[in-house]
Parts: structure tokens; sequence; C-alpha cells
């Protein structure tokens, strides 16, 4: 029986930088699998579960994009600075529709609350810095936060890299933030959740993290939740009346089963988030145009208030809603077009009568403002 | 469990073509013989293969016989021909040997063992008559071991009976190597035996020769003891056999033996004995006399005892720690003599007695936080603290017993490295304390003009980096670091450069990042510090090696710069320069170096922000280039060729890296996706080679490249697959099949059903992989996962594996629910398999979510839940498993809906499990737990 050995490793670090590759693949394989799998707890099987897959008249030319992508844009999303982070934001606009009929199954398929005034942005939280962007992809804020990863704290629980985004609204009087949805929590994308679900994780998340208590040196802005309801007779009553703490800007409608973004330009003709305000709701009933370069490019058929609405001038002069397929509501004539300076892809707003369509103001003009300062 | 085997009786037959016997036989041993044992599956093992072996003794001819018996004979000769000089003389001989086994196993293990106890026979002839006796017992590679475990036990009892006899009798021989030949085979017989109740005369014959004989069979009969208890479990000895044992190596220590090979002998055995000692630790009675009788033995004349005897010291600290206290103060004096005065063997293992004492109060500090509640197992002594005011002057003194070359070579270890290390480990236990203690050694000898004594104190600060707390320890490094830049640069002596080195990379590695309040790099110095890290890579190879693990840990130090801008990147481009400048070094195979500086390479990728992407896209071709080159060398010797492999794995670890830097964001990815074809091609070629760990290297490379790809993968698939397949064949070089088994989930998440064509064949090769027991039992949990994997990327098409895969998953989910008694690595690799089953299940379910055949999974419901049940009720699985387990409960009820609805209410989980998960500290826990929570509330309200 010889001695035993016992030589202990000499000036060299815990672990060789092989064993790292090894453990760096894992930890991405094991991350790539949870992604994966939190995906497919996502996909909501239970939304529509015996319906068919649309019926495909055409060849497939251009696939769906799928949803690995779309998951790494948001991942990427959350890195981008500068121009590049206000192109992609303002590719991500979701915009309700007017609320111009009731629709089926409201009390069971819907959720409703009272919209807070102010401006629709979306609030990003990744390394150790939270900053929230406007609509148009230009930026509000830049605040450190206690979001995950907000601020550059030393106890920030989960890793620097993890990200998150909100979809919030930012109210000027009492400086907070009022989050409304949400896109992405410590790198979980939502964007394949139901309503539904994204509401109860916001409302079992954001508490803990301490975003809701009142501003401190690593946490500028205060963030809060908005009353939740369904729209039985009960929850409309609470939103439409009950006091909150904020102005109100008219009451807003999630479908529960709608799936972050998607449905809103798949299904055109089912919009999932409905928007209602009259005078007891909102103070700005009537729409106030903004001058600024509008920037989006699927605008639909808005109707701001009863008497509004934008239509798109296509190559051939027709008229059409933003729709998918677009709907054609009228077409002009050349002279009109060049006397206007108007050209293709050009958003046109019209006044509508009860004789059909007029021009606003009695002449029809060219619409070159901004929709992202129209509250909605 | 026997549905299980007929079913994948079946598989072989259908699916693979292959050896079905193997199969059948592979699949429940590994199982059994990994998480439990169960006396059923192993019988049922067995009595296969003694069946086997039966049929082939029969078929023995009278002739062959014949040929046996003169075999027998003439055993002397054929052995010492297999000693031979003449090479066709040994061959013969070997042949010969061969043959004799073959023909007559028992009639060839006789005259062995007949051989080796004949004292008129060469002891040349006898020893390696006992080698080849040792040989046939055991084997190093499991399977085989096995193999001879079965095949001894089937051998008649009659010659069993008379080989042991044999045995005994040479423990009495006057020729030593006889001896301890005889001794090392009893051993092997009596690992084999003892767990079987067989041999119950062994322990008590031997005891017998204890007392009576002459001096050299009592310390062969020691031996034997020795050995024996290194190779049997403590559990299969009796109570009763383990205090005689005891008793006679002890009585065999003592100072009252005058014979030293006896006393040696007994201080080795109960350094192999002490994990038997439980019960005799625990009395204090008992314990005092072994302690007393260790120590003693550490002040014998002779080197040799006292070395042992410190080595038992040393296993006592680690095995017995909560049983020291009443001796400490003793160690401590014998310990401190031994490292002043005594010869370096001797020294050596004193010192390791305290980094062993560190090892033990690091690892129950660490797994307490200090906070000791009655529930913990072992409370700290506090032993190091303790002793702090005398151990450290101690260890800094061995700091100056340097030997001259000993950073070049890469075997050495003397005082003063084991001294310097426990320095390290005292750090690390005590943490400020230290600091005042080490200082004033620092100070008094940095600047002295001896190199012994800069080095020491070079050293000595460099070991207590790490363990006390930032604010005691930055003050100091904004003092010590530009002297060190200085010395790097200009200190004429080697030793003192390769230390500054290490004690610079120390700096960065647990002092700069951004988790600190203060930097110690700032703009001020960074571009110094980089300088002085650039030039030193010119310097001696273990000098330049230090420079670039100083240069690892200051790059590691901006990891998380994220997207904003880093310090490094103006220095980006040279650093690069600098790394690629030393791979081409004519020394860089020295010290490590070339390793060393693709390692930095790595690191600094991996921690470059999108500013310097484009940069990092230029190395591409580079290192392309590189493995190019390796790939186009030829007739290349084999000491050549294991440097261009190594060289190959450096190459494609060095790209894997590039590939997951870039292709983690959209905008470099679609720029660096140019070079995926050349890249893949590259990556196939690679594997031509031999080397185990190139292939390795590439196969990552490939899985990151897999995901950076996407469905676009799929083009390189019919190419890609053999080495897949290859790679999953892999069972001796484990490391690969289980890398191999993560690219597979790398696949199916980038083809998604893409990858169906190729199911049949990864299944396959999966479901035997499983079935081996020669596979490395680590690779089984991932591979579980990975049918989960596959689940979820084919959907509803897995319906064709369920048949086999679900009946092993529940053959291995039964054994892994219930191990009662295990110890902690067990419980460790049963968490791992029993997550691995739950990733398989979640993904099976998910997989088949929304499909119309949903209803095939039912049947298995029952069985998943109670599973989960089990789980819960055993109170012994890690956050990970109850976090998967959790959501596979979820997954469950999401996929079966209203179907499933009242077997869930029924569960155990459904309750108390997710009422617990819910309230969880871990927010994964918590996550997976609301989700279930949603999913059942659905498909219960359904």
């Amino acid at each position: 029986m010889a001695p035993h050995d016992l030589r202990r490793p000499f000036k060299r670090a815990a672990i060789s930088d092989q064993q790292r590759r090894r453990e760096l693949s894992l930890q991405r394989q094991a991350q790539h699998r949870r992604d994966a799998q939190h995906q497919a707890r996502c996909l909501a099987s239970f939304l529509n579960p015996h319906s068919e897959p649309e019926p495909e008249t055409t060849s497939e030319t251009e696939p769906e994009p799928s949803d690995s992508p779309k998951e790494l844009d948001i991942r990427h999303a959350s890195k981008l600075k500068g121009a590049e982070a206000r192109k992609w934001f303002a590719r991500q606009l979701m915009l309700p529709e007017w609320m111009i009929d009731v629709p089926d199954q409201l009390p069971q398929d819907w959720y409703v609350f009272a919209r807070p005034a102010g401006k629709r942005c979306f609030v990003v939280s990744s390394n150790g810095t939270t900053m929230s962007r406007l609509r148009n992809g230009s930026m509000l804020h830049h605040f450190p936060s206690a979001l995950p990863s907000g601020a550059r704290t030393k106890d920030s629980s989960g890793s620097a890299q993890s990200y998150s985004i909100l979809d919030c609204i930012f109210h000027e009087s009492d400086q907070t933030y009022y989050v409304i949805d949400m896109v992405c929590w410590r790198e979980y994308s939502l964007y394949d959740c139901t309503a539904e679900f994204r509401f109860f994780w916001l409302s079992s998340k954001l508490v803990e993290t301490g975003a809701c208590d009142l501003p401190s040196q690593y946490h500028r802005y205060r963030f809060s939740l908005v009353p939740v309801y369904n729209c039985d007779q009960a929850g409309l009553s609470a939103a439409y009346t009950g006091a909150v703490p904020y102005v109100k800007d008219g009451l807003f409608f999630y479908n529960k089963y709608d799936l972050f973004f998607y449905s809103v330009d798949k299904t055109g003709n089912t919009p999932l988030a409905l928007v209602w305000k009259d005078e007891n709701c909102s103070q700005y009933v009537i729409d106030r145009i903004a001058k600024d370069r509008f920037q989006a490019n699927n605008s639909r058929l808005f109707i701001y208030s009863l008497d509004r609405v934008v239509l798109e001038l296509q190559d051939n002069g027709n008229l059409s809603t933003s729709d998918d397929p677009p709907v054609v509501f009228g077409c002009v004539d050349r002279a009109f077009i060049e006397q206007t300076e108007s050209r293709s892809g050009n958003l046109l707003q019209f006044a509508i009568s009860d004789g059909g369509l007029n021009f606003v103001d009695g002449s029809l003009r060219r619409l070159i403002y901004i929709i992202s300062e129209i509250p909605i | 469990m026997i549905t299980a085997i007929i079913i994948l009786g079946r598989t072989t037959a259908t699916h693979t073509h292959t050896a079905t016997l193997h199969w059948r036989l592979c699949l429940l041993p590994t199982l059994s013989a990994r998480v439990s044992d169960s006396p059923l599956l192993s019988s049922f093992f067995f009595v296969s293969l003694i069946g086997f072996l039966i049929t082939r003794s029969l078929a023995r001819s009278p002739s062959q016989l014949a040929n046996s018996i003169q075999m027998a004979m003439e055993v002397t000769q054929v052995l010492l021909n297999a000693q031979a000089v003449d090479g066709t003389v040994r061959k013969q001989a070997e042949e010969n040997l061969k043959q004799f086994q073959e023909q007559n196993l028992p009639s060839f293990l006789f005259s062995l063992a007949g051989e080796l106890s004949n004292d008129d026979k060469p002891v040349e002839s006898r020893k390696l008559a006992g080698l080849i006796l040792k040989n046939a017992l055991d084997a190093k590679e499991q399977h085989r071991k096995l193999e001879l475990v079965q095949r001894w036990l089937s051998l008649d009892p009659s010659v069993k009976t008379q080989i042991k006899a044999c045995l005994l009798k040479t423990l009495s021989s006057p020729a030593l190597d006889a001896r301890s030949t005889a001794s090392q085979v009893i051993a092997k017989v009596a690992g084999i035996e003892l767990p079987h109740k067989q041999w119950p005369e062994l322990i008590g014959s031997l005891l017998s020769n204890i007392h009576q004989l002459p001096g050299n069979t009592r310390q062969a009969t020691l031996e034997t003891l020795g050995y024996i208890c290194e190779e049997v479990s403590p559990d299969a000895v009796e109570q009763d056999h383990v205090n005689k044992i005891l008793t006679a190596v002890v009585q065999g220590m003592n100072s009252s033996e005058s014979n030293n090979d006896v006393r040696l002998a007994a201080t080795r055995a109960l350094y192999n004995a002490l994990g038997f000692a439980q019960a005799n630790f625990s009395n204090d009675m008992e314990r005092d006399y072994i302690m007393r009788v260790v120590c003693e033995a550490t002040l014998s004349p002779e080197l040799r005892i006292r070395q042992a005897a410190f080595e038992c010291l040393v296993a006592i600290s680690s095995t017995y720690y909560e049983k020291l206290a009443p001796y400490i103060h003793d160690i401590f004096n014998i310990t401190a003599k031994a490292v002043k005065e005594d010869d370096e063997p001797v020294a050596l293992q004193a010192i390791e007695f305290w980094s062993s004492i560190c090892d033990e109060e690091i690892d129950i500090l660490e797994e307490y936080g200090g906070d000791f509640t009655g529930d913990s197992d072992v409370p700290c002594f506090y032993f190091v603290k303790q002793a702090l005011p005398v151990l450290v002057p101690m260890l800094l003194e061995t700091l100056l017993k340097q030997d001259e070359d000993q950073d070049q070579d890469e075997g050495a270890w003397n005082i003063a490295m084991a001294g310097g290390t426990c320095l390290g480990l005292v750090a690390r236990t005590v943490g400020d304390d230290v600091v005042p203690l080490v200082m004033p050694f620092i100070e008094e000898n940095i600047t002295k003009p001896d190199w012994r004594q800069r080095e020491a104190a070079t050293y000595a600060f460099g070991s207590i980096l790490e363990g006390p707390s930032p604010d005691k320890l930055i003050p100091l490094v904004n003092i010590a670091l530009n002297f060190m830049l200085t010395a790097l640069m200009n200190d004429p002596n080697n030793h003192v450069k390769d230390t500054t080195a290490w004690t610079l990379g120390r700096m960065f590695e647990f002092l700069h990042g951004s988790a600190l309040e203060t930097p110690i790099i700032t703009q001020a110095n960074i571009q110094q510090i980089i300088n002085v890290l650039l030039q030193s890579m010119k310097d001696v190879p273990n000098v330049a090696e230090k420079a670039c693990g100083a240069l690892y840990f200051l790059a590691q130090g901006y990891e998380d710069a994220g997207s904003s801008s880093s310090p490094l990147t103006p220095f980006f481009q040279e650093i690069v320069q600098a790394l690629l400048t030393v791979t081409h070094r004519e020394d860089a195979g020295e010290s490590r170096l070339r390793t060393a500086a693709y390692e930095t390479l790595n690191e600094v990728v991996r921690c470059s922000t999108d500013e310097t992407a484009s940069m990092v896209l230029q190395l591409i071709p580079v290192i392309m280039m590189e493995l190019h080159q390796t790939l186009e060398a030829q007739k290349l010797s084999s000491d050549e060729r294991e440097k261009q492999n190594e060289l190959q794995g450096l190459l494609c670890g060095c790209l894997q890296v590039i590939i997951q830097k870039l292709g983690s964001s959209e905008q470099s990815r679609y720029v660096f996706m140019q070079y995926a074809d050349q890249m893949m091609a590259l990556f196939l070629r690679v594997f031509a080679s031999r080397s185990a760990t190139a292939h390795e290297e590439a196969m990552l490379a490939i899985g990151a490249l897999a995901y950076a790809t996407g469905a676009d993968f799929v083009k390189y698939m019919p190419e890609f697959y053999r080495y897949l397949e290859m790679g999953l064949q892999n069972f001796e070089d484990y490391q690969v099949c289980a890398i191999t088994v993560g690219v597979v989930g790398d696949i199916c998440r980038a083809l998604e059903d893409k990858i169906l064509p190729y199911c049949d064949g990864i299944m396959t090769q999966l479901l035997k992989d499983l079935s081996s027991n020669q596979l490395h039992r680590s690779v089984k949990p991932p591979i579980f996962s990975c049918f989960g994997d596959i689940a979820l990327a084919i959907g509803e098409n897995f319906e064709k594996y369920l048949i086999y895969a679900m009946p092993m998953l529940q053959s291995a989910a039964e054994l892994s629910a219930h191990i009662s008694g295990a110890d902690d690595d067990m419980l460790e690799y049963t968490n791992s398999l029993r997550n691995g089953i739950l990733e398989a299940y979640s993904g099976i379910f998910q997989g088949f979510k929304g499909s119309s055949k949903t209803q095939l999974l039912m049947p298995f419901a029952p069985h998943v839940l109670q599973f989960l049940d089990s789980l819960y009720m055993e109170k012994d699985m890690d956050d990970a498993v109850s976090k998967t387990a959790i959501g596979v409960l979820g997954d469950l009820a999401d996929t079966l809906g209203s179907n499933a609805g009242s077997l869930i209410q029924q569960s155990v989980s459904s309750k108390d499990f997710l009422s617990e998960c819910l309230s969880s500290d871990d927010h994964l826990i918590r996550e997976s737990a609301e989700w279930a929570k949603l999913a059942i509330s659905r498909a219960i309200s359904f």
C-alpha cells in the first residue's frame, strides 16, 4: 500500500475553460428547453381547442414567422438602442379598436378597466436600467427602477442579463406608470399567452419586486396596477364609475383569450382590444390631433368619434381601410391627388356626415399627424 | 417491470436488428445497479449468465481436457516464459496461458493459486501467478467486472475452497512478494464473497494469525486486513468482526510493536479501516485509544510509519471532523513540529491535515451560512480560527522553501506549494481575520534582494485574496497593484514574475466586477494594466501563461457590460491580436500556454459587447483557417497528431464561443451565418480524427450552430446524421455521448417537426443507450430529457415511440421514487434522474397538446400522478425536481383537460404539493406552481 497522492491544484483556476464551455452549453440548452416548454405551456389550447386551422387556398409562399424568431426578437429588442430601438418599438403598436357594438360573450370573455390618462409606452428593464418608450419608439424616461434588472443594485435577483417589458401608461400628475399589460417578464416572453394569463402573471409578479413601492434612490417612479374587472354588470359599473387614483380616459376592454399583438393583425374583423369613451369616463371624447409625423404602417379604420374616419390612399385612387383585406370606401380623382400632393399610401382623414364622406373642415387634406399623441 | 422486459425484447426484434440478448440483459441491471438494489432484477441477470456459462463448459472435449492437465504441470515454466526478454517466447507463453484459461478455468485458477503458495517455486512465477489470479477476479471496466464476479461465484465450491486455502497459506511465506500478492488476491475474493455472505470464516482465520506467529505473517495478515477494508463496504462486515479487526490493527500500530514492518502494515491498514470505525469513534474510550495510538505513531523513528500515521490523521479529519475537538490542540503541536522539522513527505501530510480541516469548515460554513440551528448535522468548531495565530506563521514559514524550478515542472509538489495552498484555504475559512496576520510578512519580504523572500511575500498576498471582504482587501490592492505591475515588468526572477502575474489574476478574479462598489481598475490605470499584461505575454511560457490568466479575469469582470459600452472596447483589437500571436509562439506547447491563450480569447469574446461585434466576426475566418490547416496536415507522428487534435479541440471551442456570442444577437446572427456552411464542413471533418476531446468540442460547436441556424439546419442533417449517431454510440468517451444527447435537443428545437425523418434512428440509439450498462450513468438523465425535446418537436408523431419510451420511463420512475438510505451522491444522481424523467413527461404531454390523439396518454396519467405523489411523500427531492414535477402536473392537466379532472383531484400533488410549491421561496418553483394551478383549475372547471 503506497502513500496516497495529496497534490492539490496549484495556481490554477477552480474550473478549466473547457469545463466552463461545457457548463455554459448545458445552461444554454436548459434555458432553451425552458423557453420551449414555457412557450408550449402558453400556447392556449383551451382558447379554441376544436377550431380547424385556416384553410390555405394559396400555396405557402410566405410561411408565418415561426415563434422562435419572435421570441428572439423580444430578447433582442430589450437590448436595442437609439434609432434601432425606436424602429422596433414603433412596429409593436397594439392599438385598440373603438367599441362600436357589444361583442358576443362580453360578460364571459372580456375584461374591462378604466384607462389612465397619459402617455402609452413600453417600459423595458434590463442590464441595471429601465427605459420607457412611446409608441413611436422615442424615449420617454431613462431611470432606475425596482423592476427585475431595472437598477444597478447588488442584490437584484436573477441575472443582470434578464429583462422585462411592460405595457404602461405614464400618468403625469402623480408621476406613476400604470401597468396595463405585460409583454415579457424576466425573459419569459408572454407573447403567446392569453390576456387572462398575462393579467394573472402581472398581478402576481409586479408587487413582489417592490416596483409598486414609493420612489427611492434606486426606484425613481412608482408603478401601479389598474383594477381589472370581468365584464359583468358589476365589473362594468365599477370600471365606469368607480373611484381610481388617476384621471380616467375611457374604458379599455381586453378579450381574455387574446394573444398579445397577434390577434390584431391576423384576424382583422375580430379585434380583441377595444376602447370606449364618453363624457363620463374621459376628458378626451373628441379626437385631438397632434402635429408630428405619422409612422404607424398598419392603421385601420379608426372612428375617433362618430364623425371621423382615416383611410389609406391606394395607387388607383381608391380610399380603403387598413384592414386585411382592405375595404374600399370610395375613390378620389387625379386632380384632387395633385392638388393635395397626396401620394399612394398616405392616410387621409375624413369626416362622416349623414350623407356619407365629406372633407374635414370643408376640405380634404393629407393627414400628417401622429396617432401616438391621440389618447386612446 | 416484466412488461418492460417483454416490450423491449420486441423492440429489438422489430426495430433495431441487433443482438436481442444483450439488450434484454442490459436494461435491468443498469437501472437496478444504478438506482437501487433490486434482488429480483439482479437474479434475473445472474441466472441468464450462469446458464450461459454452463453451456460453455459442457462444450469441452476430452482432448482439450488432457491438454489442460498437461498445462497445469508446466505452469511454472510458462509463467517464467511470459516474462522472458525474447518476444517470441513471451508471446507463445501468453498464448498458452490464454488457451489454458479458456479450456479449463477451474483448473487454471487452481494451478495459479498452487504456484503462488509453493515456496519451492521461483518468486517471479509466483508473483505473476498471483497477478493473473487477481485480474481474473476484477477489472476496471464495470461491465467486465460484473462478468468476472459472476464467473467466480459460479465456480465449483470445492475448487474455490482449495484456492482460498492456498492463498491463506501464502501469507506465511518467507517471500515478501508472494505474501503481498496473496494479500491483494484475498481481498479481491473477499470483495466478491463477503457481500454474498460467503467465506464467513475468513476474518476469524486471519485474526488467528495475529498473535502467535512470526513477524512476516503478522505483517502480511495486517496488510490483508487493510486491503479487505479497502475492497469491501462496511455493511458487508458484522460489527463484531469490525471490532476485532480494529483491535488487531490498533495493537499492531502500538509503540510496543518492535517490528517496523508490522507497525507500518498496521498503520496503513488503519487508514483503510477508518470507514469501518463509525461505532468505535462514537465511543469515547475507544476513540481516545485509537487517537492516542495514531498520534504516537506520528512520532515513530521510522519515516514511513510517521507518514502513514499522518495520513490516518488526514483521513480522520474529514471522516470524523465532529469528534476532533478534544484532540485538536495536541494535533496542532504534532503537525507544527512535523512541518518545521520533519522530512518533506511527512511535513506535506501534516500541512494536508490543516488543508483538510479547512475543506471541512468551508463546507459547513457554506452549507449553513454561519447560521447554526439545532438542525445542523455537523456544527462548525472553528478549529482554524482558533489555531490562526500559530497556524498562519507556520504556513508563512513554508513559503520560503520553494524549489528553484517548480513553475516549469507540471508535477511539482513541495512544502512551499502545500503551505501556500493551505494559506489560501485558511483565508477562505476565516476571512478578514487572516489579513493582519499576513500583511507584516508581506511588507517585510516583498522588497528583499533574495528572490525567495519576494516570491513568498507575493504568494502570500495572492493567497489571501479570496475569503476576506472586499472592504478589507481593496485598499490593500489599490496600493499593491502598481507595485505588482512594475514587478511583472522588471523583476529579474521568473519565479517572482510567475507568482506576480498569478496574483494580479487573483485580484481581478475576486475584486473586479460589477458587483463591487469601488473598482480597482479605472479609466486611469486600465491602459497601463493591459500594456503590462500584453507585454508579459511575450515573457517565458510559464509567466506568459499566468498573464493570459490575469487577462481572462480582467475580461470576466466586464461580463455584465451587456449592450452598453465596455472599457475593454478600445483595446479589443490589440488584445485579440496579442493572444493570436501567443498561440503561434514556437514554445506555446510549454506550460499550457497555447491553451491559456485560447481560453482567454474565449473569455474576451464572451464578455465583448455589440460595439466589437464586427471584430469578433472578423475572427471567424481567422480561426476557420487555423482549423483548416490542422485538418490538412499530413503524415504526422502520433505525438504530432495528438497535438493537432488538441489544437482542433481548442479551435472548435473558440468557434463555439463565437457562434454562441454572435448567434444570440439578431443583428450579428445574419452576418455570421454566411460562414455557417464552411464552419459546418470543417466540424464534420474534425470527426474523422480519433480524439474524444476534439469530437466533444466539435459537437458542442454544432449544437450552438444549430440553435443559431434554426430550421435551416435541416440542410446539414443528411451529412451530419451519421456523426450524431456515432456520438450517441460512444459509450467509452461518455462525455461525447452526453454532449451529443444535448445536441439532439438543440436540433429538435431548431428543426421542430423537420427532425421527424431522423427520429427513428435517434430514438433507437437513445433507447439502446438507456439499456446499456456500459454507458456511464450520468448520461441517462439527459437522455430522458431528450425524449421530452423530441416529443415537443414532433408533437403527436411521437405516438409510435410511446410503447418504448413510456415503459422505460415508468420503470425508471418506480426505481427512482424510493431510495431510502442512499448517500449524498446517490441522492444527487437520483434527483437528476427524476428531473430527466419529469422533463420527458412534460415534453410528451405538451407535444400532444391540442392533437386529436391526447387520449393515447390517458392510460399513463395514473402512473405519472402516482409518481408525483410518491416524490412528494419521499420529501427528498431538490428544488429543480420540485419545479419540474409541479410543472408536469400542470402539463398533464393542460393536455388531458377534464378527462383527467377526477384523477387529478384525487392526487395529493394537486393539493398539498401544489400549495407547498405556491408558497415556495424559489421563484421558479412558484412560477411553475402558478402555471399548474391555472391549468388544473381549467381542467376541473370544464
